[in-house]
């Protein structure tokens, strides 16, 4: 029954770690995933190490044209339904919320158990997915009909497909009630004192990437369930009498936003970090929640710039292009206080701070990629090529994993108990760094050449072949971005055993889940803690310290 | 700029200069921006690492002026951006009075051309150059996309419904066609040919396409560019059932019963292929109903009668 309590636990920091671990083990699958789509773009058609033996014992481990288009399917469906997203908002939400807000947990802890025990299912139909005839989904993470809901148009749309929905559903539900709890934690249960203006902004953050899911989920899960209907009961929503177009505007609806609802909590997370880590309160508290607010509004205004070539109406394009180059307003905003926070700050080159300024560096590059695939006869060039995979694994690869490990190093005491190894974190830093710009800032360059993306033979065009060597060191730094990771696990599992007992508050920082335990108990704080500052406040104190902790401090100065 | 080059595509329509001008003003702004973010990250992260004079670190809340400075700014970029780009697209979408009709279906895996004077073609196209273009487009199974990259021109081609683009190409030679929507498993094989040529060697090209031909020479045409030998194709690992020496026989079907392959079941498993499946194989071949007119399906019956049971190496 023990066993069973903590297993079921409705405590708020295990189902969080219950996220972290899960979405570790996906991450995993997704980058071996990422991996081999590498390799066969490199190497067409050639035995593919490791799997390709387990996988395709007739053909001498080469994989097919149909495993091609399963595996990207798969990248893009787990790195984004089953790892930043569950990440970002399971993880961090989970964990940090409360503690940042002084509360003893969230507001419906049950709802909350619910919210992770789900995944699983949706993982299992995922996985299951493999095991059925014609193999796993195929039609891309998108999923466009009638690619999708034809039975005959790809293998994996014979009964793959209707797996990879069921999957998708349920992680929608997951995720919808999470967001539930999220929004209404941050609303109702603000220890006293913590008025709006005073919390966090990884707070603000994941309130508001909650509230884009509230709104957001809802619509992809019903297009989901239309699309099941078209392939189970045999109605025609998305078929060629019905409007196929309907799917990508109930997609990117949620979609798109679902970008935001992977950076927003990031760029919450990075703000913190570089402000505890430079010693110095972050620049702007106001115009980055507003600026926060403005992509959070703004983010639903944008999908269709997914459909600049599908067809639409044209004047849809420009109102959709509009809206999308204003986003960049709000974003900018943010880059230039992080900037301006780092200004006659005193840095300190911590493994979260080098990935929080590594985010800054790499979400720049992405955001502002962004702005050609907004310029519509720019993008009617662009569209589907890998121009459009390098900027959005800027985004999610440089925006969102990047604030993800800021987060890790930053809270692994907090969440542990234990303090993890800096010099091995710091060359983690390094080679990701390195690795991730040899591996995306090329594919810019193979966009422009012309190299549609989703192609599993790029030689067969003739005039993409002189891409081939641009292709083949692509890969090489994508796998060695992959091995590099090894030492990111092995801090990890070194750490949790082996690391130093982690101090309550060993970035002496000033927000109150520092005046928990390291980890902090069930219920969180001993007392109920009284908010009496804002979160960033870093000047010197004539007791000794450099901080003003937001709280009346329960413990004195060390 | 040349293919020499490589970086990037032939500029062959009119748009494509105006693309790229877009295209480098941006990277002309984007790059300073990036550039000058980095730089500064790189400057702090040095100047201010364990910054000594602690004490002295002016705590700063924000500065209204600056963040308005960085927000009016770059708005006022960004709205040329999007102002030029806007300007560009709506003759984008426009085509203009008076230009030629082509019609293309996209099917898995190619393209099925049509002339505005009749003439089909597959997966190639031949237009006379410094003459507006427009394509009137349609898919047979699923989404795909006609892109042609020289031309800086893409649309996506829907099931269902008609889209349309234009383009008016500026220099002689052939510019290859991708499909940039991924449309199963030989998304990377669709590829075709535009073949942009001269007035008068248009002309004659197109009064060369007129010759009269036999129905079993024109179903032999169909075979082929229809991509039948792809799977209908004499080899052990083929997905279509063999055709050699097939008319007049009993085939046994998948449903264990037999047939006689006469004419109209040659017919009917052409339009309506999953009807009656040969034992062996799987009803994967896309139907034809609608696709192809009566005289087509005769003429590929015709052809079809032609073949013997030991088929001429062909290659």
């Amino acid at each position: 029954m023990k066993l069973l309590a903590r297993v079921f636990s409705t405590d708020h920091k295990v189902i969080g770690l219950q996220f972290f671990w899960s979405g570790l083990l996906m991450a995993l699958f997704g980058a071996l995933s990422a991996m081999l789509i590498r390799w066969q773009l490199a190497w067409p058609w050639s035995e593919m190490p490791v799997v390709g033996g387990l996988v395709f014992p007739k053909s001498g481990g080469v994989p097919s044209p149909e495993f091609y288009s399963a595996l990207f399917t798969f990248h893009g469906t787990v790195m984004i339904f089953f790892v930043v997203i569950p990440l970002l908002t399971g993880w961090l939400g989970n964990y940090l919320i409360p503690l940042l807000i002084g509360a003893r947990d969230m507001a419906f802890p049950v709802l909350n158990m619910i919210s992770y025990w789900i995944m699983p299912f949706a993982m299992a139909s995922l996985a299951i997915g493999f095991c059925v005839e014609g193999g796993s989904a195929q039609a891309g993470w998108t999923s466009y009909p009638p690619l999708a809901t034809l039975t005959s148009a790809t293998p994996g749309s014979l009964h793959g497909q209707t797996w990879w929905l069921l999957a998708i559903v349920l992680a929608g539900i997951s995720s919808t009630l999470g967001a539930v709890n999220y929004v209404t934690t941050v609303v109702k249960l603000r220890a006293k004192g913590m008025g709006w203006l005073r919390m966090p902004l990884t707070v603000w953050a994941l309130f508001l990437a909650a509230c884009i899911q509230l709104a957001g989920i809802p619509v992809l899960t019903s297009g989901g369930i239309l699309q099941l209907s078209d392939r189970v009961l045999g109605s025609g929503f998305y078929s060629a009498s019905g409007s196929p177009l309907l799917w990508q505007h109930l997609f990117w609806f949620y979609g798109h936003p679902a970008v935001y609802v992977v950076i927003l909590p990031a760029m919450g997370v990075v703000s913190d970090v570089l402000s505890v880590h430079a010693r110095k309160g972050v620049f702007g508290y106001k115009p980055m929640v507003f600026s926060l607010l403005g992509i959070t509004l703004l983010g639903f205004m944008v999908w269709a710039h997914h459909m600049f070539v599908s067809g639409m109406n044209p004047a849809l394009g420009m109102a959709f292009g509009v809206a999308t180059t204003l986003i960049a307003l709000p974003s900018g905003v943010k880059v230039f206080n992080w900037l301006a926070t780092l200004w006659g700050a005193r840095l300190q080159l911590t493994s979260a701070m080098l990935f929080a300024l590594g985010f800054v560096a790499l979400f720049i590059t992405g955001g502002l990629s962004g702005l050609w695939l907004a310029c519509t006869p720019v993008d009617v060039y662009m569209h589907d090529t890998y121009f459009v995979v390098a900027h959005f694994h800027f985004i999610v690869f440089g925006g969102s994993v990047f604030g993800l490990f800021a987060a890790f190093y930053h809270w692994f005491p907090k969440m542990f108990g234990r303090m993890l190894d800096e010099r091995l974190g710091r060359a983690h830093f390094v080679l990701t760094f390195v690795l991730a710009v040899g591996v995306f800032l090329m594919m810019h360059q193979l966009g422009l050449a012309g190299m549609p993306r989703r192609i599993a033979d790029p030689t067969v065009y003739p005039s993409l072949r002189h891409l081939v060597p641009l292709n083949v060191s692509i890969t090489w730094c994508a796998l060695l971005l992959g091995a590099s990771q090894v030492l990111f696990l092995a801090n990890l599992f070194w750490s949790l055993w082996r690391g130093p007992r982690a101090p309550r508050n060993p970035w002496k920082a000033a927000s109150l889940e520092w005046e928990a335990d390291s980890p902090p108990p069930h219920g969180n704080f001993g007392a109920q803690p009284e908010v009496e500052r804002g979160p960033y406040e870093y000047d010197p104190r004539t007791d000794g310290r450099d901080f003003q902790p937001q709280a009346v401090t329960l413990f004195p100065p060390a | 700029m040349g293919n020499q080059l490589n970086l990037f595509p032939e500029n062959a329509s009119t748009f494509a200069s105006q693309v790229d001008y877009i295209y480098l003003y941006l990277l002309l702004v984007c790059a300073v921006f990036a550039l000058g973010v980095v730089v500064a990250i790189v400057y702090f992260s040095i100047k201010y690492r364990r910054n000594p004079t602690h004490t002295a670190i002016q705590q700063v809340e924000g500065n209204m002026m600056l963040e308005i400075t960085w927000s009016v700014v770059p708005l006022l970029i960004m709205l040329t951006m999007f102002g030029w780009g806007a300007w560009l697209y709506m003759r984008m979408v426009t085509p203009p009075k008076g230009a030629l009709d082509y019609y293309v279906v996209g099917k898995q895996w190619m393209w099925k051309l049509q002339h505005p004077t009749g003439q089909r073609e597959i997966n190639e196209l031949h237009v006379p150059i410094n003459q507006p273009v427009r394509l009137t487009l349609t898919s047979e199974d699923v989404i795909h996309d006609f892109f042609v990259p020289d031309f800086r021109m893409k649309r996506d081609v829907v099931p269902g419904r008609y889209t349309e683009c234009w383009f008016e190409a500026t220099k002689i030679g052939s510019y290859r066609i991708e499909c940039a929507q991924y449309c199963g498993t030989k998304h990377s094989q669709m590829i075709g040919l535009v073949h942009v040529m001269s007035q008068a060697d248009y002309d004659k090209w197109l009064s060369g396409n007129l010759g009269a031909e036999t129905a079993d020479a024109a179903g032999k045409k169909l075979f082929e560019g229809n991509r039948c030998d792809t799977c209908h194709k004499d080899a052990p690992d083929a997905r279509g059932a063999p055709l050699w020496g097939v008319y007049g026989t009993q085939v046994a079907l998948r449903d264990g019963s037999t047939v006689l392959a006469d004419d109209d079941y040659l017919r009917e498993s052409i339009l309506h292929s999953t009807a009656k499946v040969v034992a062996g194989f799987e009803p994967i071949m896309p139907l034809y109903d609608g696709q192809l007119t009566e005289e087509q399906v005769l003429q590929l019956v015709a052809y079809i009668k032609t073949l013997k049971a030991k088929p001429k190496e062909t290659q």
